[in-house]
């Protein structure tokens, strides 16, 4: 503790106030641009000193996107709500599906679990748009194409590959025989699986989820080919900022705050997990 | 006494039979209800191979394993009703040891009073009572070890499997547990197969000692006769502390006596009753022979050949001397102090009674003193 001397230790503290500075301030001028009007933000040279407004806000909750020119509806809320439903239940889907299967590939060899495990991987290599253009002809042709049902199914293609590598290196870090000492003293594999692997890789399931969640979120492109207006998550409903008379960005601001909010909340609750996810070490040995 | 476990022809193959690597290697065994065997050999020998396979672990690549009158080697450990003390401990990381010890006895719901009279006589045989509380990863190697081995003894199973249970513990500890836990197998009149590369603690345990090495069961018997008469040259020089000389020889017929010739001027005659005449027979027809006789059996002896000291250590029990002869060195034990010096000369007798006698090529036991094998 005391081997820095105190010049050292402003030095750092400088550093690191350079650095979370440099991190921060887009995050910080998006919060006081979500608070201005579209003139104030578009005034040169830019100045932090405005009078605050909530209009930003109160439009996109109202669903009024007022411009100087006219005003027109948004589906804000809607969208925010879509990203929510698409990404909870994509996630837990993901999960369901996900970690049983995880647990059979760390745990089972069987002939080509491999190249199962790597193909799943593999969609994650694939240009999302190549594997789009049939996926919408499919999707048509089967009645998938904007329903939830569909879109969650194709959100699979981002989660499940995650969770299934993440949670298998989890499942495989557990030793065998400490699985194998519960099975001898009587029980089956299920009862296993559920009171010393699941609760062991417990973190591990808890990082994949949060990452899987984060990902989904933020997901444009299968959302844009696939759902139309009242399907579509933020990434996508963001678009109609866009407007004939310009750029909306005092809303654009209020609506970035909107949506990282879940996702920023759900990893300040996650980020336990997420450390003790990452020194799972102990369980070892 | 009735078998209970029964192992025929078991192999084990890690990757395809045949071609992976044969961990165990037709292994034939019967244990008797009430015994303690020790599964004894070095490390890598197959030793919690065969284990895990006995438990349900491990597929069993071949043969058949019969415990308790039904066959099990298709069966899920579940239900083959033993209990297995892990070489390397698995407790459960999320529950402390008290729970990891009581686990198996809750989980076929005993009555909460009978579940504490348990663990409380286990762990006091084990020394562990201080830890009940704590978790695993907070308390040491060996108490983990002991937790361990306290979740296996506490079960009421056909079978115990115990790999490697006192390895981690310090030497005085070991000799004591060594003693209780033997008492609490045989008052219960439990079975357990306890693995060890350490002899002393097979011999002080077990009933009878399975000796195995490259994944071959080389011999299964009683500490006495492994000792006495060892089936190979490997078991005879494996078994035995320090190890048995070994020399070749040839044998010819000195005029009614039989000659062995050492090598390097060294012959050894012994007169023509001195072995049985079978004995006598096989070893002047095998001519090429391989000789072995334990440390404390080599005599000295004005008449007998001469050998020149290069160490002489006294151990404050006993003296190992070692000595340059024939072909190679011999180590000699006596119990009370040697007064020899390095480069002395000495002149030692292998009497027949102590020699043991094996085929060159197979290294199969061919006589034990002056008996066959
Ligand atoms: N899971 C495994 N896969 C491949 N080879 C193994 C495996 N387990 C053990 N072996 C090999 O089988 C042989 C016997 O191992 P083991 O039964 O653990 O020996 P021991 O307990 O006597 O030290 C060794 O050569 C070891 O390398
Ligand atoms: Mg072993």
């Amino acid at each position: 503790m005391n081997t820095t001397s105190p010049l050292e230790r402003v030095l750092r503290g400088i550093a690191i106030t350079l650095v979370i500075l440099f991190f921060m301030f887009p995050i910080f001028w998006i919060v006081l641009m979500s608070f201005q009007t579209n003139a104030t933000i578009l005034q040169v040279p830019p100045s932090i000193f405005f009078e605050p407004t909530l209009q930003n806000y109160r439009g996109l909750i109202t669903g009024q996107l007022v411009t100087d020119t006219s005003s027109l509806e948004i589906k804000f809320m809607g969208n925010l709500f879509n990203s929510l439903f698409l990404s909870t239940t994509s996630v837990a889907v993901g999960l369901v599906l996900g970690v049983p299967a995880a647990y059979a590939f760390a745990r089972l060899k069987f002939r080509g679990s491999e190249d199962i495990a790597f193909t799943l991987l593999s969609f994650r290599f694939a240009p999302p748009l190549l594997v789009l253009l049939p996926l919408t002809i499919y999707f048509q042709q089967l009645g998938l194409a904007n329903t939830y049902g569909g879109l969650i199914w194709v959100y699979q293609l981002i989660v499940l590959p995650l969770i299934l590598w993440i949670v298998r290196g989890y499942f495989e870090d557990i030793p065998a025989d400490i699985e194998y000492a519960y099975r001898i003293a009587g029980h089956r594999w299920w009862t296993t699986f559920r009171k010393i692997a699941l609760p062991l890789a417990g973190p591990g399931i808890a990082a994949a989820a949060l990452l899987a969640f984060i990902f989904a979120w933020n997901n444009f492109i299968f959302a844009l080919v696939l759902a139309s207006a009242d399907k579509q998550p933020v990434t996508v409903g963001a678009l109609a900022f866009i407007t004939a008379s310009g750029v909306q960005y005092g809303q654009i601001a209020a609506g970035i705050i909107l949506s990282i909010a879940p996702t920023f909340a759900l990893a300040l609750y996650a980020q336990r997990y997420l450390v003790e996810g990452l020194s799972l070490g102990a369980v070892k040995g | 006494m009735t078998v209970l476990l029964k192992l025929a022809g078991v192999d084990k193959f890690y990757g395809p039979i045949g071609q992976g690597v044969h961990a165990v290697q037709n292994i034939d065994m019967d244990v008797m209800k009430g015994e303690i065997i020790a599964l004894l050999g070095s490390s890598g020998c197959g030793k919690t191979s065969t284990l895990r396979m006995i438990a349900g672990f491990e597929e069993t690549s071949r043969g058949t394993i019969s415990l308790a009158g039904r066959e099990v080697q298709t069966l899920p450990p579940v239900r083959r009703n033993v209990a297995m003390a892990f070489e390397g401990y698995s407790l459960y990381p999320t529950v402390t040891v008290g729970e990891n010890i009581a686990f198996a006895l809750k989980a076929a719901k005993l009555p909460a009073a009978e579940v504490d009279a348990k663990v409380k006589e286990v762990t006091e045989m084990l020394e562990i009572t201080d830890i009940l509380h704590r978790y695993p990863t907070s308390v040491s190697g060996g108490q983990q070890q002991r937790a361990s081995l306290a979740r296996a003894l506490i079960r009421d199973a056909d079978l115990h499997l115990l790999d490697e249970p006192m390895g981690q513990l310090e030497p005085q500890l070991r000799t004591l547990l060594r003693g209780r836990i033997k008492h609490y197998i045989k008052e219960r009149g439990l079975t357990a197969i306890l693995v060890t590369h350490d002899q002393t603690e097979a011999n002080a345990l077990a009933d009878r000692i399975a000796v195995m090495e490259g994944g071959v069961l080389q011999q299964f018997a009683t500490p006495q006769t492994i000792k006495e008469a060892p089936a190979n040259l490997f078991t005879g020089t494996f078994v035995g502390e320090p190890p048995m000389n070994v020399f070749s020889a040839q044998a010819s017929d000195g005029g009614g006596q039989l000659q062995l010739d050492l090598g390097d001027g060294v012959h050894l005659n012994y007169a023509s009753d001195a072995f049985a005449p079978e004995v006598r027979a096989t070893l002047l027809a095998r001519k090429d022979i391989m000789l072995g006789v334990r440390p404390y059996a080599v005599q000295r002896d004005t008449a007998g050949a001469e050998a020149q000291v290069i160490a002489n250590q006294w151990l404050g029990d006993q003296s190992h001397i070692a000595a340059t002869f024939a072909r190679g060195t011999i180590v000699l034990v006596e119990h009370d102090r040697a007064d020899v010096a390095v480069g002395d000369a000495i002149r030692v007798r292998l009497a027949p009674e102590d020699l043991h006698v094996f085929d060159k090529d197979t290294g199969a036991a061919l006589s034990h003193g002056t008996h066959l094998a």
